[in-house]
């Protein structure tokens, strides 16, 4: 069912006001979604003044200058800071993305950030992404050849059929398309989402794979499929400039032409 | 990890709208409205016997016909960009929003036009 406002325990109250200490003339406002697990609080938003004379440039620099130095208690994921393991994101100024990758510069006013949309918060900006990992398990992303002749040596793929790759290979998986889309909102249960759509993409048209009849078959389901209306906010917000519109766009089309 | 208690991050309340998703939801709107008003100016016109010509002169009459005009060239020219996709093409953030834009200044354009045609035939 369709619920557009926020359950009662979800409503989000004003939080704490951090103030500079240092005198900065060049301070930003950076409102971060707190919740704590072990209070029995809603969440709240926590507004912290942030010097950025002595900041780096990225929002990932900002949340590690509020945890160091203003604070510890501050709860998010990161990995490798350079836009390659997908850890750090999260909806920063209204649109998901990468904080590692995300100039605070780009941001006029106060900075904003929240988690990942419509996901279970398990802590401050860290948000449950098991459905999301168990749908990707289900389009078995791996490569299926039959066990014969041909596997005894390495699959060969023109340069041709490398190509059709490009574009998709390149998913992180860092679920920012997936948790930017309303119909993954809504249905995201039973509907796959942009990011694992995108995958069972690049496992179909992949040259080496034998069984793509059966992976189209899989995935051709009135839910898991075709709730994609082509809203487009999974490409609007892909950090690595994806498209995983058009991968699905891609699978209907085959779909129809089969 | 997570249970029932756990908060649900904001979504609409947080997500910027961007061209693409504020044309398709409007798309979905406007087709209701279309569905409900097109049966109910005809239906209107049928069982009242109402004449043409004077409820199209009426202030009512003129508002519901421009703004049918309007919502059904919308219609029309977001289905023309649904249709692209559905043939795989216009996939490209930059051509889709594009696309986006000219559809509502076309909208504009197509009920002008729609207009001035009556008006001669009328």
């Amino acid at each position: 069912m369709v619920q557009f406002s926020l359950p009662q325990n979800s409503k989000i109250l004003k939080g704490k006001y951090y103030r500079d200490k240092n005198g900065s003339n060049n301070l930003k406002k950076v409102n971060v979604y707190r919740w704590n697990p072990s209070s029995n609080e809603n969440p709240r938003i926590d507004t912290f003044e942030v010097d950025l004379n002595e900041c780096g440039p990225k929002v990932l620099d900002v949340l590690f200058k509020i945890k160091n130095e203003i604070d510890p208690t501050l709860t998010f994921r990161r990995s490798c800071a350079h836009g390659v393991c997908g850890s750090c994101a999260m909806n920063v100024d209204g649109v998901n993305t990468l904080s590692c990758i995300k100039s605070h510069s780009d941001i006029k006013g106060e900075l904003n950030i929240y988690p990942l949309p419509h996901l279970k918060v398990i802590k401050d900006l860290v948000g449950d992404l098991t459905t999301l990992y168990k749908q990707y398990e289900s389009v078995e992303p791996w490569l299926k050849a039959k066990v014969g002749e041909k596997t005894s040596t390495e699959i060969k793929q023109s340069q041709e059929d490398r190509a059709k790759l490009d574009g998709y290979y390149e998913c992180i998986l860092c679920a920012c398309c997936s948790t930017s889309c309303p119909s993954y909102w809504w249905n995201g249960d039973k509907y796959l989402g942009p990011a694992v759509l995108l995958q069972a993409y690049r496992w179909i048209t992949d040259s080496r794979d034998e069984e793509r009849k059966e992976r189209l078959k899989k995935v051709a389901d009135e839910l898991k499929l075709y709730r994609c209306h082509t809203i487009m906010n999974c490409t609007n917000s892909c950090p690595k400039g994806l498209n995983p519109a058009k991968a699905i766009g891609s699978i209907k089309k085959m779909l129809a032409s089969s | 990890m997570s249970n029932k208690n756990n908060p649900l991050s904001p979504h609409l309340q947080v997500y910027k709208w961007h061209i693409s998703s504020l044309l398709s939801i409007s798309h979905r709107i406007v087709g209701i409205i279309n569905f409900i008003f097109i049966i109910l100016i005809s239906s209107i016109l049928i069982f009242l016997g109402t004449d043409i010509q004077i409820f199209s002169k009426s202030l009512i009459g003129k508002f519901l016909i421009i703004s049918l005009c309007w919502s059904f060239s919308f219609q029309i020219l977001n289905e023309i960009r649904h249709l692209a996709w559905d043939m795989g093409y216009g996939f490209d953030l930059k051509i889709s929003q594009i696309t986006g834009i000219l559809t509502i200044i076309g909208s504009f354009v197509l009920t002008i036009l729609f207009y001035l045609i009556g008006k001669n035939l009328f």
